[in-house]
């Protein structure tokens, strides 16, 4: 009966959330699917099942060296925004700051600044200064554009933060450091972990900064971008971006495991 | 041995003094814990602004820079048309890319805010969810989908519905505006939920019971109540996307150019440094006022509704 009923007065909202989500989904779904697809040519009719751009892609060199060249500089710049953003976070919450609000609006605009901008201008500095261009100048950029996003999430998670915890931990004799660890840390912990995973994953998926900054050691995405010119190249890299797909999905999961499970530690701890 | 120890006073070390001195002054500690953030800031978004702007002043001649002040970079600029063109060319297709996208977006928002009751979460990731693969290859998916033998034209030529691939699929503003909008759709959904979901559902409840129909009570409560979300929306999309050189050189074609291409192509093929950074510096001052002008259009168009 209901289902009748349902038929008679479809849900005007619902046929338009299948509709977007048809139109988000259908073009990045045929990635993966062509990565199957036995042919070199990106075309239908598809020409039937193989796994050899996988066995391609694994057994490219290049592309391996740029996936481990990704992952360090990530990693690096993950951890330096996530330590830099929580201080100035803690900075920002804690203490009432002269001049706090342009201070704050300053860190925050690579967020409203053209990538291409801020990567021409540092590509001006860095060769006026001299300094070779490396995966430590990528890396660089890529914490100027993380800070914010680490800044942002961290606030927003020490703004309820009760002053009077770590002020007890003081009085009853605790150093600065120990009261970090055992008061400050665990309550910013979960902002500490989506920040981490954050600037990871911009830093992962970076182009434009890393296509000016970078010499000859390249990140995953100039990888990508060099492949694509190549047609013959291309299945591989579909290949690729499917896997990615795939790894960002168990940590995105892992994550959201680690958020509910630390909601409910909290809501049976009482803190 | 153990009285004497407990009774002679430490000296008091450097470290201790300079804690102390932290701990005495509030504001100190908050400038030394943000300070960090702030030379890394200087140094690397600063001092690159200010050599931007300098750089600009100069010109190029053949690998070298003349460093003398020069206005010439910016008459050029001026007198050769083209460069205002495709700036002016790229403003309308990333306002025309931001009002798609957060056209687009608001109903869906809308639906997860309001109609969905139960795992909320689970439509947000959905939506997320295909912004996890690489932007190039979400941006090379649509060359895919539009190309002359991609999925559109082979699909239909296989159907037996086409005999001809269709060629005014890809390479044109428009094959870039789509992808665009596709590309930076989870950025306009996001915020626009979270200023919806933050309404106070009594105010709405309110409107309803008074009388008001529910369109007008959208019109006049909930809508102005998101506008902060639709506002951050259309700068999230509308600012990276003026200086996007990707979606153009992989799907644009020739007549699908943005700025971005311009500067980008100034620091590479056509080596000139000092000319790309004063077209940098006009596109950020065109921007810049662009927002301005966008951020004072919808604050007046606030107070009118309240």
């Amino acid at each position: 009966m209901s289902n009748i009923r349902l038929w008679q007065k479809p849900d005007g909202f619902l046929i338009y959330a299948i509709l977007y989500l048809t139109f988000i989904y259908l073009p990045v779904l045929f990635l993966p699917l062509f990565s199957f697809n036995n042919s070199t040519y990106i075309t239908f009719p598809l020409k039937g099942f193989t796994l050899k751009w996988y066995d391609k892609m694994i057994h490219s060199p290049s592309m391996l060296e740029a996936l481990s060249n990704s992952i360090k500089v990530g990693l690096l710049v993950a951890f330096l925004s996530t330590i830099l953003g929580l201080l100035a976070a803690k900075a920002v919450t804690r203490y009432r700051l002269k001049g706090k609000g342009p201070l704050v609006s300053f860190i925050m605009i690579p967020l409203v600044i053209p990538e291409i901008i801020l990567a021409i201008s540092l590509l001006i500095l860095i060769s006026q200064a001299s300094i070779p261009l490396s995966l430590w100048t990528i890396g660089f950029s890529h914490l100027l554009l993380c800070i914010p996003f680490s800044m942002l999430i961290l606030i927003s998670r020490l703004e309820g933060f009760d002053n009077s915890l770590e002020e007890a931990a003081m009085d009853l004799g605790e150093n600065a450091w120990i009261t970090f660890w055992r008061v400050t840390f665990p309550i910013v912990l979960p902002g500490i972990v989506a920040s981490l995973l954050l600037t990871f994953t911009i830093s992962f998926d970076e182009f434009v900064l890393a296509f000016f900054l970078s010499s000859t050691d390249a990140t995953l995405p100039i990888y990508i971008w060099s492949s694509l010119r190549f047609p013959t190249k291309i299945p591989a890299v579909l290949a690729l971006g499917a896997s990615i797909f795939v790894i960002s999905f168990f940590v995105v999961s892992f994550a959201e495991w680690v958020r509910r499970r630390g909601a409910k530690l909290e809501s049976t701890s009482g803190i | 041995m153990a009285s004497t120890t407990r009774f002679t006073p430490r000296p008091l070390s450097l470290r201790f003094r300079l804690g102390r001195m932290f701990l005495k002054s509030e504001s100190l500690r908050g400038y030394s814990l943000l300070s960090p953030t702030l030379v890394a800031m200087i140094l690397g978004l600063l001092m690159p602004l200010v050599v931007l702007l300098t750089l600009s002043f100069w010109i190029q001649e053949y690998l070298d820079f003349i460093r003398t002040f020069s206005l010439k970079n910016y008459t050029d600029f001026f007198q050769k048309q083209i460069y205002i063109k495709i700036l002016f060319k790229s403003i309308r297709m990333s306002s025309l890319v931001t009002i798609v996208t957060v056209m687009l977006a608001y109903p869906m928002a809308y639906f997860i805010a309001f109609r969905i009751q139960r795992n909320k979460l689970v439509w947000l990731i959905l939506i997320t969810v295909p912004f996890w693969t690489s932007y190039l290859l979400r941006v090379f998916a649509w060359k895919i989908m539009l190309g002359y033998n991609g999925v559109i034209n082979s699909g239909l030529k296989s159907l037996g519905l086409l005999s001809e691939p269709l060629e005014f699929l890809l390479y044109n503003p428009t094959s870039v505006v789509i992808t665009l909008a596709h590309a930076w759709a989870a950025f306009a959904i996001l915020p626009i939920y979270v200023s919806l979901e933050k309404i106070d559902r009594s105010l709405i409840e309110a409107a309803r019971d008074l009388g008001e129909s529910a369109f007008i009570t959208f019109v006049r409560v909930t809508f102005p109540l998101s506008l902060p979300g639709v506002i951050a929306a259309s700068l999230l999309v509308f600012i990276p996307t003026v200086g996007d050189y990707v979606t153009p050189s992989l799907v644009g074609g020739p007549s699908g150019i943005m700025i971005g291409n311009i500067i980008q192509s100034m620091f590479g093929k056509a080596q000139n440094w000092p000319l790309g950074a004063a077209i940098s510096v006009m596109s950020m001052i065109t921007v810049t006022l662009m927002v301005c002008l966008f951020l004072w259009g919808t604050h007046s168009f606030r107070k009118r509704i309240a």
